[in-house]
């Protein structure tokens, strides 16, 4: 991987987006409004109070796919802005993305056959409690555990050695969606609402595979060092 | 792409010997031979073989080899055979014949590369019975005492299941079992 291929803080917000728009989604839940019309990336970060260096660490992660951001690179970065926007990216799966795939699934159980439309709707159900319990899972034990190591607090309830254990993969089951909606379905479902949500699914499989990434190859390593320092 | 030859004999410098007749073909990828046919089904679903050269003596009954797909079953033989018994076989190769025709008896059994297993995404009979299985909701352990297999047969089909519809989940298999009507709704787990 070829540094210069990464992006620095001098090229226009607007550049970066218009080369890389799946980029677009990840702005609100950096902290970055719309409306930034042709100023730098450092200057939209500044004025909107996001650092430019952990900005530009998570665009890097989701564009390159390649891209492991070494130790080095993370201990560098100012990392506050690590567990809110895991929070918001949290909240941007369960309040807006997943629903509005339910959406169209409801409308494609609709079409099926009784107790087939209730079984296929019902998968997705269950999927969506899982992600919603894991992402819970986070928020209640892990996210204070950095938030205690960051403030400089000696914090003995939990281990990160404990998440990497437990951390299950939530992108699997929305794989297996894909392959019943767009191999499987009957004909007499309506393709357009079939094509449509396929489109979600595999942006949103996509996002998560990028989320589980930053939390095991960024979020991890940072809190080893963290619990390693105040163990001193 | 080369065909996978799977020898099964109990005699070492038998199987070695064809090994060593066959592996400078480049029609055939030879497998490393067996010498029993103890749990051979799953070898076979472990190994895949496109040809399976094998000893009659060794298995009393062909049948339960063909249920995985389109695999050429050829008869080893170098002993007193019963004529009736060879007739379950695609071919019979003699270790008295000619290398040239032991290569080319094995070359015209081969099943044509189109039908080769990689590409044939359709479920055998075993796998759909462990499918249905599996959406009742059955521990593998259950299945394999309900289909007279090992455990490890079991898993062997979940894994060719997977590969050929690209669901992992139990939950997704089962949703799948239901749109291709392999199961009626009330027999679904919830």
């Amino acid at each position: 991987m070829m540094k210069s291929r990464l992006f620095s803080s001098d090229a226009r917000l607007s550049d970066l987006i218009t080369a890389h728009p799946s980029l677009l989604s990840l702005l609100t839940r950096l902290g970055i409004s719309l409306g930034f019309g042709d100023r730098s990336i450092a200057d939209v970060c500044e004025s909107s109070g996001v650092d430019t260096g952990f900005f530009l660490l998570i665009c890097n992660v989701y564009t390159f796919n390649n891209h492991v951001p070494s130790t080095a690179d993370i201990l560098g970065t100012d990392m506050k802005g690590l567990v809110p926007y895991l929070e918001k990216s949290h909240r941007y799966y369960v309040d807006k993305r997943l629903p509005h795939i339910e959406r169209h699934l409801d409308a494609i159980a609709r079409e099926l056959d009784g107790r087939i439309g209730q079984a296929f709707i019902s998968f997705f159900q269950d999927y969506k409690q899982e992600v919603v319990a894991h992402f819970a899972h986070e928020e209640q034990e892990v996210f204070p555990h950095i938030g205690a190591l960051m403030a400089g607090e000696r914090d003995t309830t939990y281990s990160i050695g404990e998440f990497l254990r437990t951390h299950s993969d939530i992108e699997g089951k929305l794989d297996d969606l894909l392959n019943i909606v767009f191999k499987y379905l009957p004909p007499q479902v309506d393709d357009d609402n079939v094509l449509d949500v396929v489109y979600d699914i595999l942006r949103l499989s996509e996002d998560l595979k990028k989320h589980t990434f930053i939390e095991e190859k960024i979020m991890v390593p940072l809190v080893k060092h963290l619990e390693n320092a105040v163990r001193k | 792409m080369k065909q996978r030859l799977l020898i099964v004999e109990p005699s070492e410098v038998i199987a070695e010997g064809l090994k060593a007749i066959l592996e400078g073909q480049i029609r055939f990828k030879v497998l490393e031979p067996e010498r029993s046919a103890d749990r051979l089904e799953e070898r076979l679903l472990a190994l895949r073989p496109d040809v399976l050269l094998i000893n009659p003596t060794l298995i009393d009954n062909t049948a339960p080899l063909r249920t995985e797909g389109p695999m050429a079953l050829v008869a080893l033989v170098y002993q007193y055979v019963e004529r009736e018994q060879l007739k379950a076989y695609d071919a019979v190769v003699d270790i008295r014949d000619s290398r040239a025709t032991i290569i080319e008896t094995l070359a015209q059994a081969s099943p044509s590369e189109g039908k080769a297993d990689d590409n044939n995404y359709e479920l055998t009979k075993r796998e759909t019975a462990v499918l249905i299985e599996l959406a009742q909701g059955k521990t593998n352990k259950e299945i394999a005492d309900a289909l007279s297999v090992s455990v490890h047969t079991v898993i062997s089909h979940r894994k060719n299941i997977t590969h050929k519809t690209g669901i992992k989940s139990v939950a997704g298999l089962t949703v799948y079992a239901m749109l291709n009507n392999l199961i009626d709704e009330s027999s679904a787990v919830k």
